[in-house]
Formats: structure tokens, sequence, C-alpha cells
């Protein structure tokens, strides 16, 4: 049970909103379509799921061109944003709605509604309706009914944004660990990097319609192909300032400039982008080549357990990504150190021509 | 310009409240000090919006009073107690322009119209609407509308605080961070009293100086950020604050010390000494997963245990194991090597928090 | 972006214009083929042009009767709309009280036209009906056959009674959906009852009204069966409108090139005070830089 999309193309009223997409899932395999609003993710998965035909392109599943068979004859469930149950109906009939239209067996109905539901947490539930549960609840609903089926392909459209944090967590390691053993293709929508990272899998980003890279969610997090995909697939988005390389040194402009060192050394001279995680630049030295920049704070932005701080100087503006609390006043006067060997360098078309080393890479 | 006293305030929607589970608020005392930056952080249908509208009167408490300065509020009406409110979403008026938007507040009391002018122009300049002063507000986005409605409160003289409840809902992620920024900003420059209700930790903290914690209808810490994540008063704010949340632990006292599980835990004799004095049986321990050591070698006061999986965030790694019949959590920085399957961890006791009846006990030294 | 030009794609709405043809277009060319002849029998028919539109239009007894229609229209719209926002904002919001009112206030919607006419009819007769006998009682001489003032405020006060709840009914929607924030932040912003009403309830209603006023513009532009039934266009012609000028000429005389000619005309006047009407809503609504501001 395989997935291939070739060739995708889906224009509505002149507008292109997926452009040349090809990819290939794998059978068993969790996928994370990760993107902005408006990046095409939903369409995309429309077109996977066969609710819209693509104005190009062929979808093949198990080798069948199914590209224009309808959604009513392909075995595919989906949960959506909103929490969608039928109101009149107890969790239970909820569940079993997708089982009772293909006239499954009284008895199996009711042996795969629990199943599911003790997966779901929500074997307590099962005489109540939709509009006496939490959110979670409900959501847990939508999702059984989706699951309840052993549909050949389950596509989740940002399932968890109306949620709130806490829940999220939760959720996200309970369908992490309910994917293990299933046979079906999952396909995982989000705008957010972290839940891409947290669900694992495999991650495509994707930006205006247009597939960036596509690979194992850690792979493509750490070896991005270029710098849009570094930029899509981090949160804060890495920090990527305009750097020249002329023979032995490194200039942000005049005053700010640095040995090459050996990490670099590969770099021809030229014009190039420099990305740096947030999480890399540090409020301490960490290393003797780190570079010491006089930064006005902007915000810093406090995570519970976490600090994003905004900063500024005259040439550019970074984002660092922080373990613990950390208070900052508005315009408040410090230091950072901006490690020059964890430097992502991309080229005058922003493809990537250095990764740094990973040190606790396993 | 008020503080703000919430005096034996609870407040129960059931005509005849028979237990404490019957109150939305239970009792409390409380102060929002005179141009503090306060939030009020808890999950969904904890009371926070209860607590909310009790303060600027669209709903008068059952128990207890609300106090501005000495001034008891309860009866008054939003009208009457000189306070503005951000809402979820934004409101504006539609049909005025954002200049009358901005003026409508003092207009309705009479204000001349030269004061109308210059109050207008000095908030439309620090909320960067100068250039929008002349459109129609419908046609506003959604950050726009939100900083009219907040420039609504900021042009009356006498508003001695302002309210926000969830106000970045509708913003755009990417523009979140700069009118979290602008709000700061105006709580620097204008010397007023702001709450801020929302179920975000990160809005909380980044706006707060001090959080109000929400639980089951009472406030269960108040506290700078750094104190919540560093120093939870109640297993709720260890739970709620920080992703992920605190690792909890239940404790039995044995004759020789405590246990947990099967584990017997090897605790200084001051800690085990608070142990053993407790009243309750409900007695945990606590520590969050940034302070779980985890090393390839054992120590007098560590644990055998196995690593189940390991989470790449990126940034970070969480490594998941068993203690004491829970799920433990432990938080890797990306430099730190990897431990094998087969690892020890310890609890460094400075981290280590003990909770009684779910409330933090301090530990003499 | 390339636009992909296809001319396939106009057989696709071919379905939807034969349609549109049967249902409207070609019932209308029918009129408009009458409106340009004089159809003397089935044989014998004569190319007129513009002829029957310009005796149309030079006719005293409908100038006047397009005139009346306009003051009925005007009239009744003048009322319904403030009464029916007045109605809906006096309407209680929630409870079994609000049922209540709203089964009350929507019974005469269910009222067929000509059964409103013949309630009226006997209401307001002066030997058994209430209120005309009510009315002489207090000494006025009520009579709706022989005074035309009389028939026309019976008529406005019936057309009131029967259609005003659909302007309630419209604005109590709108009302509803607006969220309970702008009340409480209006009250936070002290503003008085007629300000919540001029800034947050109208610009709410703005689109209902829309909506309400063209229904009832169309609805009384064509009123026919009340008044056929209640006072049968008089006394004189002082309540005959349109749509009973039109009726009497078409199938009394069976003057079908003139009232074809007219039929188009009323059908125009309908169209074009409908576009302006929507049009300068629209614009209103629309941003105007040049406007507003201190």
């Amino acid at each position: 049970m395989s997935l291939i999309l070739e060739n995708i193309d889906h224009v509505v009223n002149g507008a292109t909103h997926i452009e040349g997409i090809n990819l290939e899932l794998a059978p068993g395999s969790f996928n994370v379509l990760l993107g902005r609003t408006l990046a095409g993710k939903t369409t995309l998965m429309r077109i996977m799921a066969g609710l819209e035909a693509p104005t190009r392109g062929r979808v093949l599943m198990h080798g069948e061109n199914v590209t224009r068979k309808s959604v009513r004859k392909r075995n595919v469930s989906m949960v959506y944003q909103q929490f969608i149950n039928y109101p009149s109906l107890t969790v239970f009939d909820n569940i079993a709605s997708p089982l009772k239209l293909a006239r499954v067996p009284r008895e199996e109905i009711r042996r795969r509604v629990l199943e599911t539901a003790r997966m779901l947490h929500i074997e307590h539930l099962l005489e109540r309706y939709p509009a006496e549960l939490s959110g979670g609840q409900q959501q847990r609903t939508a999702m059984g009914r989706a699951l309840v089926k052993d549909a050949d392909l389950i596509l989740f459209d940002e399932p968890l944004v109306n949620l709130d944090y806490k829940l999220r967590e939760e959720f996200r390691e309970e369908l992490r660990e309910l994917f293990k053993a299933r046979n079906c293709i999952a396909v995982y929508a989000t705008t957010e990097p972290h839940e891409a990272l947290a669900l694992g899998g495999h991650t495509a980003v994707l930006h205006e319609g247009r597939l960036l890279q596509y690979g194992p969610t850690e792979d493509v997090y750490h070896r991005p192909r270029d710098v849009l995909t570094a930029e899509m697939f981090s949160e804060p988005p890495i920090n990527v300032v305009p750097a020249m390389v002329s023979g032995s040194e490194v200039t942000f402009d005049r005053n700010v400039h640095f040995p090459l060192n050996r990490d670099l050394a590969s770099l021809t001279p030229g014009q190039y982008q420099f990305g740096v995680r947030a999480s890399h630049i540090g409020l301490q030295r960490q290393a003797d080549d780190d570079l010491e920049l006089d930064v006005t704070v902007d915000i810093a932005e406090i995570s519970g357990s976490e600090t994003f701080l905004h900063v500024h100087n005259d040439l550019f503006h970074l984002v660092l990504h922080l373990a613990g609390v950390h208070e900052f006043g508005v315009d408040q006067r410090i230091k950072v150190y901006f490690p020059t060997h964890k430097i992502y360098a991309f080229d005058r078309h922003g493809d990537v021509v250095h990764i740094p080393a990973r040190p606790g890479a396993h | 310009m008020a503080q703000i006293t919430l005096k034996s305030l609870a407040h129960s929607y059931a005509p005849n409240p028979s237990g404490p589970e019957d109150y939305a608020i239970r009792e409390m005392e409380h102060v929002w000090h005179q141009g503090g930056a306060y939030a009020l952080l808890g999950p969904s249908g904890c009371g926070k919006s209860t607590l909310l509208n009790i303060i600027s009167g669209l709903l008068t408490p059952s128990n207890g009073q609300v106090l501005f300065d000495d001034q008891v509020m309860n009866e008054l009406p939003p009208e009457e107690r000189n306070i503005a409110q951000v809402f979820q979403f934004p409101v504006v008026y539609d049909t005025m322009t954002v200049y009358d938007n901005l003026a409508f507040p003092l207009r309705n009391v009479g204000t001349p119209e030269a004061k109308v002018r210059e109050r207008v122009a000095e908030v439309a300049d620090i909320l960067d609407l100068t250039s929008l002063l002349r459109r129609r507000a419908r046609n506003l986005t959604a950050d726009e509308k939100q900083k009219v409605s907040m420039g609504r409160g900021l042009v009356r003289d006498d508003v001695s605080a302002i309210l926000f409840d969830e106000p970045l809902t509708v913003i755009d992620p990417q523009l979140k961070w700069k009118l979290r920024r602008k709000l700061k900003e105006i709580h620097e420059r204008f010397n007023i009293t702001m709450i801020y209700v929302t179920h975000d930790q990160l809005e909380a903290s980044t706006f707060a100086d001090k959080i109000a914690v929400m639980y089951e209808g009472q406030v269960v810490q108040f506290g700078t950020p750094r104190e919540l994540f560093e120093t939870p008063a109640h297993t709720f704010v260890g739970y709620f604050i920080g992703s992920p949340g605190m690792n909890l632990m239940e404790v039995a006292r044995t004759d020789s010390g405590a246990r947990a599980g099967t584990v017997d835990l090897a605790l200084s004799l001051v800690l085990q000494g608070a142990i053993q004095q407790a009243r309750s049986r409900n007695i945990k321990l606590g520590i969050r997963p940034e302070f779980v050591e985890v090393r390839e070698t054992p120590a007098t006061d560590a644990y055998p245990i196995e690593i189940d999986s390991v989470q790449d965030l990126g940034t970070y790694r969480i490594v998941s194991f068993a203690f004491a019949g829970k799920t433990f959590r432990a938080r890797l920085g990306e430099d730190q090597p990897l431990p094998p399957r087969q690892a020890f961890v310890r609890f460094p006791e400075e981290w280590l928090h003990l909770y009684i009846d779910e409330f933090c006990v301090e530990v003499g030294q | 972006m390339n636009k992909v030009y296809n001319n396939r794609a106009w057989f696709l709405i071919l379905p939807m214009l034969l349609l549109v043809a049967f249902s409207a277009i070609i019932p209308l060319m029918t009129v408009v083929n009458y409106s340009v002849q004089d159809v003397f029998d089935a044989n014998t028919r004569f190319f007129t042009g513009t002829e029957w539109f310009e005796v149309m239009l030079n006719d005293s007894a409908l100038q006047a009767a397009l005139l009346r229609q306009f003051a009925f229209s005007f009239t009744i719209l003048a009322i319904e709309v403030p009464l029916g926002i007045g109605i809906a904002l006096l309407m209680p919001k929630r409870g079994w009280q609000a049922s209540a009112v709203l089964i009350l206030i929507t019974l005469p919607l269910l009222i067929p036209w000509n059964v409103v006419g013949s309630i009226w009819q006997l209401f307001t007769r002066g030997d058994i009906g209430l209120m005309g006998v009510g009315i002489r009682e207090l000494g006025y001489p009520y009579n709706i056959t022989r005074n035309a003032s009389d028939a026309w405020a019976t008529i406005i006060l019936m057309d009131v009674w029967h259609w005003t709840p659909l302007i309630a009914l419209l604005c109590y929607s709108g009302l509803r959906s607006i969220p309970d924030a702008y009340y409480q932040a209006a009250r936070i912003d002290r503003a008085s009852k007629w300000a919540v009403f001029r800034y947050i309830q109208l610009p709410k209603l703005t689109n209902v009204l829309v909506i309400g006023v063209l229904l009832r513009f169309m609805h009384s532009f064509m009123i026919y069966a009340e008044p056929f039934v209640l006072t049968g266009g008089g006394p004189g012609s002082s309540t005959t409108f349109l749509s009973q000028s039109l009726t009497t000429m078409a199938i009394g005389q069976q003057d079908l090139g003139p009232s074809a000619a007219f039929s188009l005309i009323y059908f125009l006047i309908i169209l074009l005070v409908c576009w302006v009407f929507y049009t300068a809503i629209m614009n209103s609504q629309k941003d105007d830089t040049s406007q507003g501001g201190a």
C-alpha cells in the first residue's frame, strides 16, 4: 500500500494552488505536511483523498491510478480542525457510523468500536452526546470515527489547532504510539515545526504550493536543502544574515568580521547567506571562536520553561532560543555570542553549501 | 489609577451552593497592585473568565468584595468602574473611522473636541495607527483592530485598569510577538494596572511580571515566570507550566525513609524528616525534566532505569523512561551525548520539590 | 502564473442557459413580442415599434397609478422599517417569552393575501366590523368605500399589520448574531443607548435590512390581492395600484400590446429602483478615505 503523487498541479480560477508536486509515501508511514497557512497543505490532502481532482498529474494508490476516482470509492478517512461529529448520535454511534454504512455485522461493530474507544481513552464516554464532551474528547471521538474503519489512508488536517497546548502534548504522544502498529498511510498537516518534530516519521515541507523537501523528519530538519526549507522548518525561524566571504575572512559589514575557520574553509569567496539556529546563539561564550555582538533587546518571550529573546543591532534582527526562564527589559543592551562553527551557509540562490557538524549526533 | 483588591471573594452560579464544587471561584484573597503587569493563567473552565467578569463588573460576585483602592465596587456597573477591556475577538465600531473609534469613549462623556484631538493623536502615535486614522474600522486587519480596541482604553485618562481577555487569539502567528512587544511598551509608558487573561503560558509569561495560575476556581500560585518554573507551588503549576511538565512521583513513608512505587529513595535526612512529619498520605515529589540528570555510570543517589524512547525535537531531546510506575521525562541539550538504553538518573535535591496534598512544602535546611 | 483558456468550458454552462431561457427569457420575450405589435386576431398583426410604450407613458390614468404606487411603497417602507426594528429591539432575547413572542409575531405572515383582504374587509365594515364600528363610536365617520383617505389609511394599516413582522423577524435574527462582547465594550466605553443602537446594532443590521427593504419594495410595488378585495381600487380610482390597472387592461379589455408594453415598463421600474438602492447601500459601505477623520 503506497501512495504516489506524480507531477501534481492544481489551478483554481487561474490561481495556482499546487505546482509540480512529486511525492511517494511508503506503506505504513507517518507523514507530516509542514507549511504556513495557504502553503497548499489542505489542497494537497483533498487531492490525496479524492475530494478534488488535480488539474494535472496522477495519483497512484498501490499502483492503481485513482486520480479521478471519487472519495466514496476510496478507503480514506479524514480528521479536521473543527470537531466534526454527528450531534444527535452518541459517541458509540458516532464511532460506529462508518461501519454501519459499510454494513458490518452488529457484533463486529461493537467489538471494533470498543477497541477503538479504549485506544483513545474514551470508553467511559460511549453513551454521551458530543455536546456533553470537552473539546479534547470531541476530537477523540472524531479520531475514533476515522480510525475505526481500517482506512488505507488517514488524513489529519491540523487536528490539534483548537485544543490547548497541554492537550496537544498528550495527543501528539498518543498519535505516535497509535500509528506504530498500523499499516495505513497517515498524513498530518500542521503549521508548527515543533509539532512535526514531536510526531517524527517523515516530513514534507511545503511553501506556496511547492514541495521544498521530503524525507525523514530529523533529516529534513538538520540537513535542509535550502534556506527557505530551513526557515520554514524552525520555530523561531533560523536567523539568516547576509555575509561576504573574501580570502581569509567573513564580513557582515565593515565593522563585524571574523577569520574563516576550519569549518567554513571550503567556501569560495563571494556573497552568502549564513543561517544560525536560534538555539545556537547564547548569552555566554561557548567556544573561543564565538563572535561577540552588542545588541538591544526587543522582547523576551517566555514560554514556561524556555525563553525566546528577540534582539537587534544596526545590521540585523536575531532571535535566541534559551532554555529556562530569562527576564529582560525592553530596550536593555546586552551581549550575545554568535557561534561561527555552527553556521549553515547558503549560496546566492539559497541552496545549502555547508552544514555544521552535530556533536551530539547519534 | 487603582489597586484592585479581592476580599474573601467567591462566586457560584448556583443559587444555593452546597459544597466547594458548586463554586466557579472558591473563596480567595488577592491584591493586584497599582501599575503592575499581571496575567491570569489557567486551562479552560478554571474560573478565570468568571474572575475577569467580576473585576470588570459584568458579573456581581455571590460572596466577598471587589475593591478599587478602598472603594467597594460590587454593585457598580462596568461603565462606572473606569475599566477598559480588550476582548478575544476584536470589537470595533465598524462604520466609524479609526479616529472616531478612538474618540468614542471621550465623546461619550462630553470631552471638548480639542482635548479629544490631542488624546487621539497621542494614542494613535503610540499604537502606530496614525496613518490609519481616516480609514473605516471595518476594513482593518485583525491586529490593527485589536490595537484600536486597546486604544479606546488608553485614550481615557481616568482608566484605572485594562483587562485583556485572550487578545491575541485571532492574530497571525508572525505578528504576535510584535503586538506583545507593543503591549509591554504601553505598560511601561502608562502607569496602568493591566491584567491579561489567557490559557497560554507563553502569552502569560511574556506579558506579565507576575502570574496568577488558576486551577479549579482557586489561584494556586501567584509568582514571577521564573518562580513558576523553578519552584511550582502546586502540582498543577508543575504540570501546566513547561513543556513537558513536571515529573511527579507518589511517595509512601517507610520505616527507613521513603519509597516511590518499588524504589527506595535515597533522600537527604532533611527531606526524609519532612516526609515523615507529613500529616497527609498524599505525598508527592516533583522534578522538572530540565533538571533530571541522565548518566551512564551509577552513583549513590542515582537510580537504574531503562530508556523507552528518545524524541529529537531539534534544539533538544526528550528522553522517556519508566520510574516508580510512571513515565518520567528528561530533557537533554542538543550537544549532550545520548545515554545508553540502560542508564542511571539522578534527581538533584535542589530541584526536587515536596508536595503534600498537592501544595509545595518548603523543606528546612 | 499562466492563465489557461479553454473554450470548451462554455459548454458546461449550456444547461444553465437552457434553464434560464425556459424560466425567464422566453416568457419575457413573449411579452416583448406583444409590446411591439398590434394584435387584431390570430392572423392579423402590425408592427408598431415604440408606439405602445409612448402611449402608455403618456396615459394619465397610468401615470396617476404609478404615482400612487410609489407613494404607497414609500409610505409603507417608512413605517414598516423603523417599526420592525423597534419591535425587534423590544422582543425578549431568551426563554419561553422569546418563543411565544416569535410565534405571535409570525402569525400575520402565514395568512394568504386574499384572506388578509377579506379579514380587513370585515374588520373595517361600518355595521359589524370591530374597527369600523369602534372608530365610528369615537365620533369619526369612518368609511372606506366613500372616503379616499380612509381607504388609503386602511390599506396602509393592513400592509403594516401584515408585513412589519417580516422586517421584525429579519432584524431579530440580525440582532441575535451580535456577540455580547460588543455590548460589553460599549458599556465600558460608556456609550448611551442611542449610541449603542447607532454604532453597533444598526450597522450590524444593514445586511438584513437591505434584504428586507428590497423584498418589501418589490412586494408592495406589485400589491394586488389585498386592495382588490378590500376596496376594489376605490373609491373612484384612489386605491387602484399598478398591478390592478394592468390586469384590468390585459384581462378586462384584451389590450395585449399596450399591457405588454406597460408590463415591461413596470418590470424595468422595479429593476431600476432595486438596483439604485442596492448600489447606493453597497457604495456607502466601502472605505471612503476622503471622508471622516478629524
